[in-house]
């Protein structure tokens, strides 16, 4: 009985071969994924490789901080208020984006400030993709009376609306980093859920999870094994458009401030600082708010991209 | 057709009534609001007293429960900052929210309707490009954001338009901007896939056959078929326009629902959280109802 | 009989990456009024793009050319969209090969069929209802007041296709275009229609263009037929000519993968055409269906005419008349053998 796993094992890799139109995206997703064509068709797509490239960027740019940052991002200098930028009447290359209005220098705190962004994207996008997927695999594997239990907490989870719930959670508990990242993670989950569902109900009766059933495997080996590998495409799909969402919505939250507290050089915060000078300096919301959308742009170009290079039946 | 709705009916009061649980939940569990309300100086004997008098001291399921047969009446308590009912306080403020929300609305389906159209009838050219940028850049902007450039270009430097506040309708005009915006990118996406679809479609060709012009073509025979998608996410994002009113109005003034919710969550105004918590739920689901609704309406697949 | 239609050397060209695909290669024909011309050949031959071509309704890729293309005494090639529209389904309409797709959806029966003449003539819509009816009873369909209120997921493929056929002749046009209109039907259905077609070309005196595999519904309703192989007329001429002495060996290999009522015997082999048609990519020297014919010989590779018996039966072979004749006496032969 050593060939038990044979067909299962031999099927994943192509279930699409035969019949593209009604095959679920995720297992054609996998077979590229393991594709050798894959870097090359990642080559070829000129707007996944200017996301990549400015996210690579910006992720050093949090990695060695310390090491180009020419100031303390906390130090503050009443006599180099509101230095302008180098690009402006009175600009100095001593602060190359200038200083805020507590003299300290905008580069350091832009610098420093990726780091805020990139962490609350990037355990927000692991805590809520732990619960969608979770709630998604199950309710999809499952079905019946767990689906409809699930799809009821998806439900009531879409109706809440994110931002005051996030505001009221952190007006209650006290703002902090922590306090940000596990409300966001634990909102953002419902695009998880909704498609791992879909997705899951789809491979769950391809033959080759069948045959593995038909095989006497357990459920947990047949959805580790069978259905997990299948579905990864549309994982880090969603997982990049999640991560853009909660960088956004972390900046709203700080704006509002209730997010991230000062003096943390948090993005969103710096331009809710910047509001005091909107008049006469408007450079000082203009550089932490096009640092976001640089971001965010970087990080949908990736997303855009892989689902162009990984399933290419969804695109439109 | 009944019953699938009244299904549908009963499955949404369902979900308001957790939602409500939730947001009860959530709110009253923030123990020192009596506290905060009193004063720093007050003792634990005043603040006994003031938890007994805004009937704080009672076992959470008759506050719930008491709580949720007043609401169903539209009795939603006294605001604990402003000297106002929380019912009269949000009447006041949604009709701006309101006007933010139309004018939003109208922004979002005049930009994303004709440049959605227009991509998919001519793909890969410059319009199909200047949409997709468009749509790429609207949704990796922040919307407060956006509404503080456009508060500077246009208010400040130009002059053309009120900064901020929500005394005329002039006042409306660049948030309404800035938050129609922000819901334009997806609704943008899905009419150029629905109308790319639809384009290739047997049917355009048999019209097209019949003789038809290019616009009779396009505007009956795709639109309508192109658009059913697409008013089910239109609901859905008027419904996200909703929660993005509190950033919008925040940044603009505006004095609306948004603002409201914003300033009564900073002061923890419980009852008011509450009731807008469970009014934007209330407007979503009867969005999301609402959708379904034209949904089967304009498909006749549905209909029957 | 007047011309009504005629087409001459008339191409189609897609382009397929760097090369191009000739889809239709040269080919001319006429119709007079009130003629059936039926079109035969494999698919891929360019049958349905000439339909296309002629209706001004290829897709934007292909690249259209002829000498003459005349319709009714306008000249389609120079016509302007405008002029095209005005033809299209009122003198000039289309049936097409998917009724199951080929009706919009989102729109009642009666709406799409009242469209037509509405746009195109200037009539009142209780005018325009009471001709709706009156032909979806002469397609066949009972009850048509009613149907006329459903939507196309409530009929049934053969009714959405007799849907078509009404909604083709709305105006009353002078040509109608059939392209393969009963391929997507159930075979017990796909006789039915081509003869309602045939009845109703008869009755409203319409030249019909029939394209078609069903060699059987040819013999019994068409004037004239014309095979097509690889985006070229192979053989032309009256049904009569074609049917009894088809001097194409391609058109002899197709009537052979016919089993003939009466004659073919149960249990008896049916023909079939060895090989596969070639690539239309490029240009193709010579006879296109030298590869697969059992005739072929040196100078085929650069035979390129079109042979004529002087009575109007064109056909493009390597072969003159008189060797041909020698083979169709075998041909029979063997038809007769399997008797």
């Amino acid at each position: 009985m050593t060939t038990v796993n044979v067909p299962g094992r031999e099927t994943s890799g192509q279930p699409a071969a035969t019949d593209p139109a009604s095959a679920p995206s995720g297992s054609t997703a996998r077979a590229r994924w393991r594709d050798r064509d894959f870097p090359r068709r990642a080559l070829k797509h000129s707007a996944f490789l200017v996301g990549c490239s400015i996210l690579v960027l910006i992720l050093l740019m949090a990695l060695i901080a310390p090491l180009i940052a020419p100031y303390d991002p906390y130090s503050q200098s009443m006599a180099n208020r509101l230095v302008p930028p180098i690009w402006m009447d009175g600009g100095t290359w001593d602060h190359p984006l200038g200083t805020d209005g507590l003299g300290r220098d905008y580069l350091s705190r832009v610098i420093y400030g990726s780091r805020i962004s990139l962490l609350i994207g990037t355990f927000t996008v692991v805590c809520s993709g732990l619960i969608g997927t979770t709630l998604g695999v199950l309710a999809g594997y499952f079905g019946g009376r767990v689906d409809l239990v699930i799809n009821f907490i998806i439900m009531t989870r879409l109706t809440l609306p994110v931002i005051m719930v996030a505001l009221a959670v952190v007006a209650i508990v006290g703002s902090s980093l922590t306090v940000v990242i596990l409300v966001l993670g634990l909102l953002l989950w419902d695009r998880f859920a909704v498609v791992m569902r879909s997705a899951v109900m789809q491979v769950r009766n391809q033959e080759y999870v069948q045959s593995a059933r038909a095989l006497g495997c357990s459920t947990p080996y047949i959805i580790v094994r069978e259905i997990m590998p299948n579905i990864f495409g549309s994982l880090v799909v969603i997982a990049t458009f999640e991560m853009a969402n909660a960088i956004l919505l972390e900046a709203a939250l700080s704006f509002l401030g209730l997010g991230v507290q000062p003096p943390l050089p948090s993005w969103g915060l710096m331009v809710a600082e910047g509001r005091n000078y909107l008049l006469f300096d408007p450079w000082l919301i203009m550089i932490p708010g096009f640092a976001i959308f640089l971001l965010v742009l970087a990080i949908n170009l990736m997303g855009d991209g892989l689902r162009d290079i990984l399933t290419p039946e969804n695109r439109n | 057709m009944i019953g699938y709705l009244s299904q549908r009916l009963a499955l949404a009061f369902l979900v308001c009534l957790t939602v409500s649980l939730i947001t009860f939940f959530l709110l009253t569990s923030s123990g020192d609001v009596v506290s905060a309300i009193a004063g720093e100086e007050a003792t634990p004997e005043q603040i006994a007293a003031l938890r007994r008098e805004l009937g704080l001291d009672a076992h959470w399921t008759v506050r719930y429960l008491e709580w949720l047969g007043n609401a169903l009446r539209g009795d939603f308590g006294n605001s604990l900052f402003f000297r106002e009912t929380v019912a009269d306080l949000i009447m006041h403020r949604l009709p701006n929210t309101l006007q933010l929300a139309g004018m939003s609305l109208a922004v979002m389906l005049s930009l994303s309707l004709p440049l959605g159209m227009l991509a998919a009838f001519r793909p890969n050219t410059w319009v199909d490009r200047l949409a997709l940028s468009i749509a790429v850049m609207g949704q990796a902007m922040p919307n407060f954001w956006f509404g503080l450039i456009l508060m500077v270009v246009f208010a400040l430097n130009l002059g053309w338009l009120p900064p901020s506040g929500s005394g005329t309708n002039w006042h409306f005009i660049l948030p309404a901007i800035a938050l129609g915006y922000y819901a334009t990118p997806p609704v943008m996406r899905l009419t150029r896939a629905g109308m790319i679809e639809v384009l290739g479609t047997d049917y355009i060709r048999t019209a097209r056959a019949k003789g038809l012009s290019t616009t009779r073509v396009l505007f009956k025979h795709a639109l309508r078929n192109a658009i059913i998608p697409v008013v089910a996410l239109t609901a859905v994002q008027f419904g996200n326009m909703l929660g993005g009113s509190v950033v919008i109005e925040t940044v603009f003034g505006i004095q609306g629902v948004g603002y409201l919710a914003w300033e009564s969550i900073t002061r923890l105004d419980v009852p008011v959280v509450q009731a807008i918590m469970i009014l934007v739920a209330i407007a979503y689901i009867t969005l999301v109802l609402v959708s379904d609704v034209l949904n089967a309406w304009l498909d006749p697949k549905i209909r029957k | 009989m007047s011309k009504i239609l005629e087409v001459e050397n008339l191409r189609v060209d897609i382009p397929v990456g760097k090369q191009t695909l000739h889809a239709v290669r040269g080919i001319s024909f006429s119709l007079s009024k009130g003629e059936t011309l039926c079109v035969v050949g494999e698919s891929g031959c360019g049958k349905s793009l000439t339909s296309l071509a002629i209706m001004g309704l290829l897709p934007s890729a292909a690249k259209r050319t002829a000498d003459k293309l005349h319709f009714d005494g306008v000249d389609l090639l120079s016509a302007s969209n405008r002029k095209m529209q005005k033809i299209r389904g009122n003198r000039l309409s289309m049936i097409f090969q998917e009724p199951m797709t080929s009706l919009n959806p989102a729109y009642t029966i009666g709406d799409q069929l009242m469209e037509v003449m509405l746009w195109h003539q200037n009539v009142t819509k209780a005018k325009a209802h009471e001709r709706a009816v009156y032909l979806l009873e002469k397609v066949g369909i009972t009850g048509a007041a009613k149907r006329m209120k459903q939507y196309p997921h409530q009929l049934s493929g053969g009714l959405r296709q007799r849907v078509m056929i009404a909604m083709s002749l709305m105006c009353g046009p002078t040509v109608i275009m059939a392209d393969e209109p009963t391929t997507a039907l159930d075979v017990t259905i796909q006789a039915q229609i081509l003869l309602l077609l045939s009845e109703l070309q008869r009755e409203f005196e319409m030249g019909l263009v029939l394209i078609t595999h069903d060699l059987g519904v040819v013999a019994r309703i068409a004037d004239r037929v014309m095979v097509m192989y690889a985006g070229e007329v192979v053989e032309q001429g009256t049904a009569k000519a074609v049917f009894e002495a088809p001097l194409h060996p391609y058109t002899r290999g197709l009537l052979e993968c016919m089993p003939i009522p009466g004659k073919t015997k149960p249990g008896h082999h049916l023909g079939s055409i060895p090989g596969i048609v070639p690539s239309l990519i490029g240009e193709i020297a010579g006879c296109a269906f030298r590869d697969r014919c059992r005739h072929a010989r040196e100078g085929c590779e650069s035979f390129d005419r079109l042979r004529h018996d002087g009575k109007n039966h064109y056909w493009r072979c390597i072969m003159d008349e008189q060797e041909t004749r020698g083979h169709l006496a075998k041909f029979t032969a063997g038809t007769e053998a399997a008797t």
